[in-house]
């Protein structure tokens, strides 16, 4: 992907431009929001990274609805030291798509980044979804491994569909909770990874290759090959 | 320069009684008391004095205008005998009358002679008359020039008239005096009033400005505007000294309870720097035993800074109509597979529908956080209860555990930042949950206390309630 990375501070500039180049992207990086603008809006980039408060008179924010104004839809990350509810919210309104507060992992940087640059295009109308021998199904909700149905609840449902449609991406512990719980909170304990658990277990029952797999430090992946 | 600066803290006596409000507001009193009693004055005037004045002036004007038609009618001799004859019939002495023929000779009436004629064509006079038993006096006279030359004067004394508007002038000046002596007063007393009852106001903000903030504006009985003014100083005051003890909290907490993570984090890497260990696997376990410390760091500065957060109200912007019911079934499910690994059971009651207003991350935040304290102190095979009603405006939620409970001391201080009961001291945590969870509460106007579960002495359990109010 190509990266275009906003953000004043120089050594976290340098560490998540190292990190995302690391992983195979292309980063252009630039430390004000002028700047920032102007490659945005003449360049083509896959994603956006910026700082909520920027020099230069353009901050973030600005920034985004400046583009959006434009009708440049570039998916957006922000990186923020501000984590007040309210500027988070802000953040989105303004045409944001995902909103990361800073100290942050960079796993977890790593796996939104991936997360929001695949995304399909237009929310495929696909009405399954397969990986390996795990098949879903949209319309008549349910769930089988190689050809055996497996009773699955609800929440399961939305979490394994959630995994499934980013095959192959680490999706994190907080991204889980955000999309298949949809609330922002700290659960304190491991409350995902107990869900995630319960799930490989009804989907590894009896099958000799597991297919959710726990990335160190990072969150999950689902993937077909081992 | 010093001399001006001594002025302006020390002002006269009469400089502060005109810079006083009170008196201000008297005095504007004052005058318009004042201005309504001038009119009235000049309306009682005029409809006394003036109205006398008329009455005389059109009386002497008939008169006159009657005499004159009869000498034109009759004759001057005519004219001369009326005039006597009205000059025997008044018994007062009150009329004045003087008929001259062409020539300038009297031919009848009480008066010497004409006054002496003016520039002007007024044929009214005002004039000293000498009066034969009364003495000195004052009359009102017109003078008519009849058609064949002749002159007719008549006129009416009004020296009684004069005095009942001296009179009446007096009394307006005595009354006016007396007005502006009660407004002065009046403004002076309100001014009194108003200091003493605004000056333990201002004592206790000079006091609180001076630093001391536990000072509070001390109210009367009478529950008036003042008492009210104080009432919400106060308030404003609990407000602030309440918001102070956060601030003092939250420092208290950084140097209290982030000292040791960030110590335990320093080590770890400064050991690994020292121990010269050329095994990159050892280096790397400390470098992410050091990342780990810091992460906790992070995550107990998030919720210092989220309990300021919402005890300032500032999240109050996040409220939005919601469905407790659907938010408990969430917990439930979330919380419900961590209870289920540790094999307990989770059991859960509440209505179909609890309709509220308020944040549904926090409150969310807030059954998980009592939800996580419940299974981290319920044994293996234990049970948890989850339940939520109505009660009058109210909802009800409790989470009760097995747990071994909470002494009554310890219930007092529970939600105080970073406390955690000795009994709690083993188990994972940082103290902050149910600090959150009463600020949040708090936030919804609601309240959050603690009962005995009804279990076994000795393993009690706790049950943690909360109600919240109802959507209106």
């Amino acid at each position: 992907m190509r990266i275009l990375l906003v953000e004043d501070d120089a050594e976290v500039g340098r560490f998540v431009k190292k990190g995302l180049q690391e992983a195979g992207h292309t980063v252009e990086h630039t430390t004000n929001g002028r700047d920032g603008l102007f490659m945005a809006a003449g360049e083509s980039f896959d994603l956006l990274v910026l700082d909520r408060m920027l020099p230069g008179g353009v901050d973030g924010v600005r920034l985004v609805e400046t583009l959006r104004g434009q009708g440049n839809h570039t998916p957006v990350l922000f990186l923020s030291a501000m984590s007040g509810v309210d500027e988070r919210v802000k953040g989105l309104k303004a045409g944001g798509d995902d909103y990361l507060v800073k100290p942050f992992a960079f796993a977890e940087l790593l796996a939104r980044v991936e997360a929001l640059g695949r995304r399909p295009a237009v929310d495929a109308p696909a009405t399954r979804l397969k990986v390996a021998d795990l098949e879903l199904d949209l319309l008549s909700r349910t769930v089988t491994r190689a050809g055996k149905k497996i009773d699955i609840q609800p929440r399961e449902f939305r979490l394994l569909e959630h995994l499934m449609r980013h095959v192959g991406q680490v999706v994190t512990r907080t991204m889980l909770l955000e999309k298949v719980w949809d609330y922002h909170f700290d659960p304190q304990t491991n409350v995902i990874d107990v869900h995630v658990s319960r799930l490989r277990q009804k989907l590894d029952k009896g099958q000799d290759r597991p297919l959710i797999h726990t990335v160190r430090n990072a969150g999950y992946m689902i993937r077909a090959e081992p | 320069m010093p001399h001006t600066r001594r002025r302006q803290q020390h002002p006269g006596p009469l400089w502060r009684l005109l810079s006083s409000a009170g008196f201000r507001f008297a005095l504007l009193f004052a005058v318009v008391f004042l201005a309504a009693g001038l009119a009235f004055a000049g309306v009682l005037w005029w409809g006394t004095a003036g109205t006398l004045e008329r009455q005389t002036d059109s009386a002497i004007r008939a008169d006159a205008m009657a005499l004159a038609e009869r000498g034109r009618d009759s004759g001057l001799a005519v004219l001369a005998e009326a005039v006597e004859e009205r000059l025997a019939l008044d018994a007062e002495g009150l009329s004045i009358y003087l008929l001259l023929d062409p020539s300038g000779r009297r031919l009848a009436g009480n008066l010497a002679a004409l006054p002496p004629p003016r520039s002007g064509d007024s044929s009214w006079y005002r004039l000293n008359v000498e009066h034969e038993d009364t003495g000195p006096g004052e009359a009102r006279l017109l003078v008519l020039d009849l058609p064949d030359g002749s002159k007719l004067a008549v006129g009416r004394e009004v020296s009684e008239k004069g005095r009942l508007r001296a009179l009446l002038t007096e009394g307006l000046a005595w009354a006016a005096g007396a007005a502006l002596f009660f407004a002065l007063l009046g403004a002076w007393l309100m001014r009194r009033a108003l200091e003493r009852r605004l000056t333990p106001a201002a004592t206790t903000a000079a006091l609180i400005a001076g630093g001391d903030l536990s000072q509070r504006v001390p109210l009367s009985l009478h529950d008036d505007e003042f008492d009210r003014l104080g009432a919400s100083m106060n308030a404003m005051l609990d407000r602030i000294a309440h918001l102070m003890d956060g601030v003092r909290g939250v420092s208290d907490a950084i140097a209290h309870d982030l000292r040791t993570p960030i110590a335990r984090a320093r080590n770890g890497l400064e050991e690994a720097l020292l121990s010269e260990a050329d095994d990159p696997a050892t280096l790397r376990g400390a470098i992410e035993r050091g990342i780990a410390d810091l992460d906790n760091v992070t995550r107990v500065f998030q919720a210092v800074l989220r309990i300021a957060e919402v005890e300032a109200g500032a999240r109050r912007a996040a409220f939005a109509p919601l469905d407790l019911s659907l938010l408990l079934a969430d917990a439930a499910e979330l919380y419900g597979a961590s209870a289920e690994a540790r094999g307990q059971t989770l059991n859960t009651l509440w209505p179909e529908s609890l309709p509220l207003v308020g944040d549904r991350d926090l409150l969310l935040q807030v059954v998980a956080n009592l939800l996580d304290n419940a299974v981290k102190f319920t044994a293996p095979h234990g049970t948890i209860v989850l339940s939520a009603w109505r009660e009058a405006d109210w909802v009800v939620v409790r989470v009760a555990d097995e747990g071994p409970g909470l002494s009554a001391q310890d219930r007092t201080r529970v939600g105080e930042r970073f406390f955690r009961a000795d009994s709690a001291r083993t188990t994972p945590g940082s103290g902050l949950g149910l600090s959150l969870v009463r600020a949040v509460v708090q936030l919804h106007g609601g309240a959050l206390w603690f009962e005995d579960a009804g279990g076994p002495p000795g393993q009690p359990g706790l049950a943690v309630l909360f109600r919240l109010p109802v959507a209106a």
